[in-house]
């Protein structure tokens, strides 16, 4: 099957200058520059971008859902890492 | 009159089914989405437990979930229909590209046609996130062991049959749709959000051509009318079986993949369709319709579901022509998929 040639990628696209990319799809493609004419036709049919990024799946490396709790937990007891943590004395400017 | 929409009903926009309507609930949708990302899930342990917290939370589950065999089972089947029905779709239409009337007119129909292989391809992408590989899900189609909608087994006869797809197909696939872009599975309602924004245009544009038509001379206005008689009942049919012989609902419904019944929202395009017939002053072929002020909705003759399991089962008129149409591209296109590969590994080898 000529069609398992084709890797999948995940698609990209920076709607306006001053945003970034954001994901919005995926799509099949035999090599990087079909992907990035594919993405332009398949996801930019109403200029819906100025800039794209087409990356292999394949080379994505993401963390695991099941592990969520014991990934991101240590970061919750880290309330001191957010301004609103530090009392300021009443009166002080520019802080 | 436009009907009145129901008190459980959670796109009252949809009614007007004009465009700010149409947006507005698509628009809605996707701020509930955002805001239900922001939300808390409900402590809950084990697997199946936070699938279901995240169910009834209105949150979405995401391809790398736990979920339960048969909810990844379901979708499947329902994505791989739907996007199927989107790449068939396109034959009907694609039958008078060459022929449209004027350029503008022909230019409009290539881009909806070409937005119908884009539809098809964001579904073939969400589906593919739950395992399943698009070249099983097109061996699947090509042999007939997965299905597309009944609807674009029936022939496209004159030009007038452009608009009234446009309106009526395109019309009951955006009622059916709408809700979709609250489905419970991310890539899937994030799919329909984006298909729903662009195929308001394509309901537009059928619209545009019936009123031309029926504003035109007397031998269009027959035109449009003959359309509409052939259309109506396949369009209603389009909403599937009777509630009462529908087979996956109730399971759909709590998961979140189905909001509405097939009952509920074949009348909620009724309703609709009543007004905008008026507007085309066009007729809808049903001797029976008529405003009932008890039930705020107008009764309506059913579609003949005999016909409607024919037809899924292969006895419309164009099923073999659509799947043979549908074999044969796929082969003729074999040469640049082969093509395509052979560069793509001469070039990795180079590298």
């Amino acid at each position: 099957m000529p069609d398992n040639d084709w890797p999948l990628w995940e698609v990209f696209v920076r709607p306006r200058r001053g945003l970034s990319h954001g994901h919005v799809g995926s799509l099949h493609a035999p090599d990087a520059t079909m992907a990035l004419r594919n993405a332009r036709d398949l996801y930019t049919r109403r200029q819906e971008g100025v800039s794209i990024w087409v990356v292999p799946a394949a080379e994505i490396t993401a963390s695991s859902p099941d592990e969520k709790d014991a990934f991101f937990d240590p970061a919750a007891d880290k309330v001191y890492r957010h301004p609103t943590f530090y009392d300021v004395p009443e009166g002080t400017q520019h802080l | 009159m436009l009907a009145k929409p129901s008190e459980s009903c959670n796109t009252v926009e949809v009614y007007g089914n004009d465009i700010p309507g149409l947006l507005g609930e698509v628009e809605a949708a996707e701020t509930a989405l955002r805001e239900a990302a922001a939300r808390d899930t409900e402590a809950a342990h084990g697997e199946a437990a936070y699938f279901d917290a995240v169910i009834k939370a209105d949150q979405k589950i995401e391809p790398r979930d736990w979920m339960p065999d048969s909810y990844r089972k379901t979708l499947i089947r329902q994505i791989a229909q739907h996007a199927h029905s989107e790449i068939i779709g396109m034959q009907p239409e694609g039958n008078w590209i060459s022929r449209a009337p004027t350029l503008k007119r022909k230019a409009i129909l290539l881009a909806k046609v070409q937005d119908e292989a884009g539809h098809g391809l964001y579904l073939y992408a969400a589906a593919e996130t739950l395992g399943v590989s698009r070249d099983e899900l097109v061996e699947l189609l090509l042999a007939g062991r997965q299905k597309y909608s009944s609807i674009f087994n029936y022939p496209t006869l004159t030009w007038a049959d452009v608009g009234a797809i446009g309106w009526l197909v395109d019309g009951a696939a955006i009622v059916n749709q709408v809700p979709l872009c609250r489905c419970s599975y991310g890539p899937y309602a994030r799919a329909m959000i984006r298909i729903c924004k662009e195929e308001s245009f394509h309901q537009r544009q059928g619209f545009e051509i019936l009123h031309t038509l029926s504003h035109g001379t007397e031998a269009q206005r027959a035109m449009a009318q003959g359309a509409v008689d052939r259309w109506w009942y396949p369009s209603l049919a389009m909403f599937g079986p009777p509630d009462a012989d529908s087979t996956h609902s109730a399971q759909s419904m709590a998961w979140k993949i189905k909001r509405f019944s097939n009952d509920e929202l074949r009348q909620r395009f009724v309703d609709m369709c009543v007004q905008q017939a008026g507007v085309l002053g066009l007729t809808l072929p049903d001797p029976d319709l008529r405003w009932n002020e008890e039930r705020q909705a107008y009764d309506y003759t059913q579609p003949d579901y005999d016909e409607l399991m024919r037809v899924i089962k292969g006895d419309g008129p164009c099923n073999r022509q659509r799947m043979a149409h549908r074999r044969r591209s796929h082969d003729e296109g074999a040469w640049v998929r082969e093509a395509a590969a052979a560069y793509a590994k001469k070039r990795a080898a180079d590298a």
